[in-house]
């Protein structure tokens, strides 16, 4: 919907450039190059666009009991969460260039910042990356400019679609990527110490890791500290409610996945990467950040900051090619954390590990084996005994569940192993019916 | 204004989750768990919102205020958008269901609107096949840098440099360098285009791909960009098409039938999505035939009979991002395509184009005009007369702010001294279009008459002009009480 000026109106504007119809205005397009009408259908109205969708929207699974996760979960999000984004003061502007007349966006976004440093015990924020994936493949970027080095270590307790994006970003600057194995789902603080070396650039984890086993990781940051490269991490925000921070256990650049707070699932987006570090990588930080100062007249306001990091000024020299963030998504979460408090947020956290011990103990009494050795917090492996977990997952589908992520697509060893997780819109009449079908289809 | 943080803490209990009855169980081990409480705010909801509230209408936005920020594309997006996007349908769809057993039955309405986007953007860009994964317009660009290097390796061919014109959006050269290269700058010319005799003489087998972004940053369309796409094909090279300015051409150009290779289409700007401050956006990267095999994994595509399917490309470069993109944005994008049809798409071009060229053509009696000839969707102005008064185009931005107008761009393209880079986009009528230009006329006046009076703009806003130099040096990015200032 744009605004076609009248015909009057195009012919005074003419008039004032001088020329006789709007063709002119394209000249400089040669006839040879010009394109023939475009093949789509003419406009609809909104109410045909509106039930167009609709009837789209219909045909995805709906009412679903789900117990998917993968590193993206199904969270309730306050109905304020919702109410704030969309005010169109935040969400119809662009980036805060202008300080004066954007001072809500910058200063959202410094409180942002400051969130995600008391969650994540990390002392510097960016504004927000794309998501969980690329925030840590930017991380293993920063790692190797820190460095100077090319090795990295990474955990195969990482999700396996951060790896593969961790390798796409990697797969044109040479360096040599070196997996280290889980064993019985959690990381093993043994093989990841041996992997790490004098060349190595960063260790990457992630904690929870993929299979849901948690761990802490204390050892491992300093061995990598004492070898001279940086511990690299990725992280389920709600967890830190409850679990170890990054900050405290020792990793250089804490990153994670956003979603979970305040953003609807969506298709897979948009979401948010986080992206912290410690004071002294700041410089190296990519993306756009936001610093308080003065004005004039000595009263407080907020700018974007640091940005001879940044593409729009260094070009080819910058930190990173980003210019873009998901700055909406980094406003929900930061909406998200204020309305649900620091204790809000321990307490969904530990109902969270609640709920999912009672799940644990639903499923073991019904004879199934749950596979993690470390604790869990959220998401467990269950074995399927022999069975295809795509084939129980199809079973379970026909019962109205989404049971889980099968491990064959991601590791074809895995063929008879089912994620689990839950949050806190997991009922206990659905574990318990989860559990008793779940049974019923592995004892046929 | 006070931070969330600077505010009293409430002792109030908020409950927006149910316990559900169960046993409340804590880790046993310790080692594991966070040492110190979260220190995060305990308010009531009311303060949370209400500040909340009070922050935003402290912002300058599309729905409020004229924001001709070039480059940007602040156009208004229909409000239907943002009802199809909340469709729970839609937004409450778990994202790897669809890689999962029967994915593509059980979220087919997802895939859908993903298959029919690409179809239209297909059509529009005269391209062969697209990934709708990139997250942004130089998430986009990074994607399709990884795609030439990917095609050049499969040749077993080795190249090195990148050709970029110095008009080029920064991004260009920075996600070319991400991709492994060097990047070759070309300088543009006395008409505003890429200089033909510098391209032709830094081209060479070396060079794995020209970037161009068409309409450039200046807004101007290069005639000969078909001479440039068949001298880089007689040396081997690629042709990507920067498609943040596509907005300018609908209709009347096709990349694909110029010559160009590869696409990257900014959905947020071409198309439709509140830009949210500062993204989410999408940029998803349309290709030609020969290079759909390298495409991220996994594609959205139709079989013949139109069911839709995922395929795996066989050389593919890998992900790029999690699933398919940020699809609430592209399917607010398609939305608005449906809405304006082939022909309505056509008209925004038109539209844009005509009100770009009627600022144009007013101001330029005011402003130096550093390229002499007709422009785009959007116009670049510089303020080195005014400068030569002590008005810098700095000071004429936040004059403007004062208008109730959102400045252009400005400083960019770094080509341009002073440069204002006004994009009025098709949204506008004739009327805000005058408003704006009465301001920038009586700017240019008062910086005759009075220039000194530019210092102390702007005057109406929350704060005044803000020390940017001391925010960079004593750096506070993270609230603390001891230097709350």
């Amino acid at each position: 919907m744009f605004y076609p000026p009248a015909k009057n109106e195009i012919k005074q504007m003419l008039e004032t450039m001088g020329i006789s119809s709007t063709e002119e205005l394209f000249s400089d397009i040669k006839q040879e190059i010009r394109s023939k009408p475009l093949r789509l259908e003419k406009g609809k109205s909104e109410l045909e666009v509106y039930e167009f969708f609709a009837a789209l929207a219909s045909w995805n699974i709906a009412g679903a009991k789900n117990f998917a996760g993968g590193g993206f979960y199904d969270h309730y999000i306050p109905a304020a969460v919702d109410e704030l984004a969309s005010r169109s003061e935040f969400y119809t502007p662009y980036t805060p260039y202008q300080a004066e007349c954007s001072q809500g966006t910058l200063q959202a976004i410094f409180e942002y910042q400051t969130a995600i440093c008391r969650l994540t015990e990390m002392d510097a924020s960016n504004a927000s990356v794309y998501d969980g994936g690329t925030a840590l493949a930017e991380a293993a970027l920063m790692a190797v400019r820190i460095t100077g080095r090319k090795k990295l270590v990474v955990s195969l307790g990482v999700n396996p679609i951060y790896i593969e994006i961790l390798k796409t970003y990697l797969s044109n600057i040479n360096c040599e990527v070196i997996e280290v194995p889980t064993i019985k789902f959690s990381d093993s603080a043994e093989n990841l110490l041996k992997s790490i070396d004098g060349q190595t650039a960063c260790v990457i984890l992630q904690n929870p890791n993929f299979f849901g086993s948690v761990s802490d990781f204390s050892e491992v940051c300093e061995k990598a500290h004492s070898a001279g490269a940086l511990a690299v991490g990725s992280f389920y925000p709600v967890s830190l409610g409850i679990l170890k921070t990054p900050g405290d256990t020792g990793f250089d650049i804490a990153t994670g996945e956003g979603q979970s707070l305040g953003n609807p699932l969506n298709f897979g987006g948009p979401y948010f990467g986080f992206m912290t570090t410690k004071r002294k990588y700041i410089r190296n930080l990519p993306g756009r950040i936001v610093g308080m100062t003065k004005d004039v007249s000595g009263r407080r306001g907020f700018v974007l900051t640091l940005q001879a990091r940044e593409q729009h000024i260094r070009r080819s020299r910058a930190t990173s090619n980003i210019c873009t963030n998901e700055n909406l998504c980094a406003l929900r979460a930061v909406f998200y954390l204020a309305l649900i408090g620091g204790r809000g947020l321990e307490n969904l956290a530990r109902n969270i590990y609640s709920r999912t011990r009672f799940f644990r103990d639903v499923l073991s009494s019904s004879g199934i084996k749950i596979e993690n050795e470390n604790p869990v917090f959220n998401e467990f492996v269950v074995d399927t005994v022999g069975k295809s977990s795509v084939v129980v997952y199809k079973k379970l589908l026909e019962k109205k569940f989404v049971g889980g992520i099968p491990l064959g697509g991601f590791y074809p060893q895995l063929e008879s192993k089912l994620l689990v997780s839950v949050t806190e819109k997991t009922r206990k009449e659905d574990m318990e019916e989860y559990a008793k079908n779940l049974s019923e289809i592995l004892k046929r | 204004m006070k931070t969330i943080f600077e505010k009293g803490r409430a002792a109030v209990s908020k409950r927006y989750f149910p316990d559900g009855g169960f046993e409340e169980k804590a880790f046993a081990e310790k080692n594991l768990l966070r040492s110190k409480p979260l220190a995060l705010p305990e308010l009531s909801e009311l303060d949370v919102v209400r500040h909340y509230t009070r922050l935003s209408a402290m912002n300058f936005s599309v729905d409020k205020n004229f924001y001709p920020l070039g480059s940007c594309t602040m156009k208004y997006n229909p409000k239907i958008l943002e009802k199809v996007a909340l469709l729970e349908g839609f937004s409450n769809v778990h994202p790897v269901i669809s890689i999962l057993p029967n994915g593509a039955e059980v979220s087919r309405g997802c895939l859908e609107v993903l298959a029919g986007l690409k179809d239209a953007l297909l059509e529009i860009t005269g391209m062969d096949d697209a990934t709708l994964q990139p997250l942004a317009g130089a998430h986009g660009e990074l994607t399709g840098m990884m795609i030439v290097s990917a095609y050049h390796k499969s040749k077993g061919d080795r190249r090195k440099f990148v050709i970029v014109p110095d008009s080029s959006h920064g991004t260009n050269p920075a996600s070319s360098v991400m991709a492994g290269y060097e990047v070759l700058t070309v300088a543009t010319d006395e008409k505003g285009e890429m200089d033909f005799e510098e391209f032709k003489a830094k081209m060479s087998r070396e060079v794995a791909v020209v970037m161009m972004t068409v309409p450039n940053t200046l807004g101007i369309f290069n005639r000969r960009i078909k001479e440039v796409c068949d001298l880089a094909r007689s040396f081997g090279a690629l042709m990507y098409y920067d498609g943040a300015n596509l907005n300018a051409v609908m209709g009347k150009v096709r990349p694909g039938d110029i010559g160009f290779d590869i696409v990257h289409i900014n959905i947020h700007k071409t198309f439709a999505s509140p830009h949210g401050g500062g993204g989410p956006g999408a940029g998803p990267v349309c290709v030609k035939e020969h290079l759909a095999k390298f495409l991220p994994s996994p594609v959205v595509s139709k079989t013949a009979s139109g069911k839709t399917f995922l395929e795996y490309p066989e050389k593919s470069i890998g992900r790029v991002a999690p699933f398919f993109g940020n699809f609430s944005v592209l399917l607010k994008g398609f939305a608005y395509i449906l809405l304006m049809g082939g022909d309505g798409l056509e008209k925004v071009s038109e539209t844009a184009v005509l009100n770009a060229n009627y600022i144009l053509s007013r101001l330029r009696k005011f402003y130096r005009l550093p390229y002499e000839r007709r422009c785009m969707h959007e116009c670049v102005l510089s303020a080195v007369k005014q400068k030569e008064k002590g008005v810098s185009a700095l000071d004429i931005a936040k004059f403007l702010i004062d208008r109730g107008f959102h400045p252009p761009t400005i400083y960019f393209p770094l080509i341009v001294d002073e440069a204002m880079m006004i994009e009025p986009t098709e949204t506008e009528n004739k009327q805000t279009l005058d408003e704006f230009i009465d301001a920038l006329i009586d700017a240019a006046r008062l910086a005759e008459s009075n220039p000194n009076i530019f210092h102390s703009f702007p005057t109406k806003t929350p704060v005044r002009r803000l020390d940017e130099v001391c925010a960079a040096r004593n750096l506070k990015i993270v609230f603390e009480e001891r230097n709350a200032g």
